[in-house]
């Protein structure tokens, strides 16, 4: 067979069409984004997804309230315990059930736990997308197994936790634990120093990141972005100072903002976040309360009939449970609002005109989770 | 501490800017309050809400949709991230055979997205979006699975586990008493796994320990 002259002619001036994913180790996941390039200049962006969709919210229809909350687990795996609390602060505010002190501080350790050891994989996976290969990726997994272990002394679960409850949490902190968080809280500004001695202000991870995937303030608010996509363009909303709840307004923290609004600004307010959260975890570890752990809750649930909607701020953002109750033992609707997915929206407008390896790099500071993305 | 508005007043402001655009508010429901908002001025008065001083709704926090029993509505929650104030607004779409609603992708660009979910899962159009196909399933895939008449996966699949039914009007699930006892294995005795329908287990006690 002889090919004929058009089959091998190139046109240079022809845009080609690369496919990032659906199994790239740049996409996080199961996530496709097709891309049109011009040379090496991003031309068009369109993201496929729904290969991770297992249609949790019809499932959630015809499950109790109490046996939805491990499908929350496995909406976003990385923060298994925030998602936990944002569906049973929902359900709490259907039904009007009240939950006693020690559980609020319980459910404000593990959230913030689980902010450190999301944080350490976004982090370490941002750096990996700028090139940096896995050194920097596999000391932030030391530092999240840590908390890993942790969820494992509570609950015997590392990653689908399922501890909290409607009302509470399942089983009171083990003995040993707050002695073992001590010891971590102890030894993670020393690791913190060294990330931000080796990290910040490097000058590689700059020039990769530093104006790349930039969003003004302006845009970001009206492409309903949250968490720290939200503060890394300097919007200062973080609902744990906005709206609190488990008590969040008894303790001391700020809320870090980034000022460009680039790849950059979102990495470093991460960084940041973490220094406030091992701030937080330390005025839990002092003042938590004895008393009961859960309160009385009935097995199977019947709310009256009406609807709620209840966030948190999870590590990736807004992270809201929108329920509707008919009276039954089963939410009429659960809707899960996903942090990960909205602040995909604007994914286009950031990587068109860049190179493609701006593009990876500004995916990875957006911190997906596609479990979260698809449902 | 969000302030979660009275729809009472905003429905006066409402009233005032662009009249008609309120068809009814549901101030005394359990749980959130919402108003609810006519299709026809929805454009103009998610834009009042948002341009309004004393509203700046400046931020689409969530949109959603509910199936109530063959009537589809949309749900939007408006934050104001400077005043910090909510306020949920609802639209009727209308029936399965045609359901529509302006999009508000040209007010909120935050809405492109949850508008696509909302048109693969529940099959609402939105007019005026940019780019309205299916998101998490393919072209073609028959019907819409968010809604309530949707029963059966096509092909016959089922899920794994048996569910609850909302046909029978709530009531069949087993109520505390009525169910047999499920026969314990002697191992697992001493884990004491409550069966449906036993009486909730008191906990929370710090004498009691783990349960």
């Amino acid at each position: 067979m002889t090919l004929s002259p058009t089959d091998t002619e190139f046109d240079p001036r022809e845009p080609i069409t690369v496919n990032l994913g659906p199994q790239h180790p740049s996409t996080h996941g199961v996530f496709r984004l097709k891309i049109q390039i011009d040379g090496e200049i991003v031309r068009d962006a369109e993201m496929i997804i729904g290969y991770l969709h297992r249609s949790m919210e019809k499932l959630a229809e015809e499950r109790t309230y109490t046996q939805n909350i491990p499908f929350t687990d496995r909406i976003d795996y990385l923060a298994a315990m925030s998602n936990n609390l944002a569906y049973c602060l929902s359900v709490e505010k259907l039904a009007g059930v009240e939950v006693p002190p020690r559980a609020q501080f319980i459910r404000v350790l593990f959230a913030e736990l689980q902010r450190i050891a999301s944080h350490a994989m976004a982090n370490g996976t941002f750096i990996n997308d700028c090139g940096a290969w896995h050194t920097p990726l596999f000391h932030m997994f030391r530092e999240r197994e840590k908390v890993l272990d942790l969820f494992e002394m509570t609950c015997g679960a590392r990653l689908t936790t399922n501890y909290m409850r409607i009302g509470g949490v399942a089983f009171d902190l083990p003995e040993g634990l707050l002695p073992a968080v001590r010891t971590f809280l102890d030894e993670m500004p020393g690791h913190i120093e060294d990330y931000e001695s080796m990290l910040i202000g490097n000058e590689i991870l700059v020039a990769r990141a530093r104006g790349v995937g930039q969003i003004s303030a302006e845009d970001a608010v009206n492409a309903s972005f949250s968490g720290p996509v939200l503060r890394g363009s300097g919007v200062p909303f973080d609902l744990r100072k906005a709206d609190p709840y488990c008590g969040y307004e008894n303790f001391d923290f700020d809320i870090p903002v980034g000022r460009q609004g680039d790849c950059y600004d979102r990495f470093l307010v991460r960084m940041a976040e973490v220094k406030e959260s091992i701030r937080i975890l330390n005025q839990v570890v002092d003042n938590i309360p004895d008393g009961p752990w859960l309160t009385d809750v009935p097995l199977h649930l019947r709310p009256d009939p009406g609807e709620a909607y209840a966030r948190v701020e999870s590590p990736r953002g807004e992270l809201g449970f929108y329920l509707v109750s008919d009276g039954g033992p089963a939410p009429f609707r659960f809707h899960c609002r996903p942090p990960s997915l909205i602040n995909l929206t604007a994914l286009k407008e950031m990587t068109l005109g860049g190179s493609l390896a701006d593009a990876i790099v500004t995916l990875g500071s957006l911190d997906i989770v596609v479990g979260e993305i698809d449902r | 501490m969000t302030t979660w508005l009275d729809p009472q007043a905003v429905a006066d402001r409402l009233n005032t800017a662009c009249p008609g655009s309120v068809v009814g508010l549901n101030a005394a429901a359990a749980g959130d309050a919402y108003l609810e908002l006519s299709a026809d001025h929805l454009i103009e008065a998610v834009t009042f809400l948002r341009d309004d001083a004393a509203l700046e709704l400046n931020f689409l926090s969530n949109l959603t949709a509910v199936d109530r029993d063959g009537e589809l509505e949309v749900v939007y929650h408006l934050q104001s991230l400077d005043l910090n104030q909510i306020v949920v607004c609802k639209v009727s779409a209308g029936g399965y055979d045609d359901p529509r609603v302006p999009s508000l992708e040209p007010i909120f660009k935050g809405a492109h997205l949850q508008e696509r979910e909302i048109y693969d899962l529940f099959g609402i159009s939105f007019e005026g979006h940019s780019d309205l196909r299916r998101m998490f399933l393919w072209e073609g895939f028959p019907g819409y699975p968010l809604r309530k008449s949707f029963l059966q996966m096509p092909g016959n699949l089922t899920a794994g586990l048996p569910g609850f039914s909302h046909e029978s009007g709530g009531n069949d699930w087993p109520v505390p008493g009525t169910v047999d006892e499920r026969p314990i294995h002697p191992n697992q005795a001493s884990r004491n796994i409550p069966v449906p329908g036993d009486p909730p287990r008191v906990l929370g006690s710090s004498s009691e320990g783990q349960a």
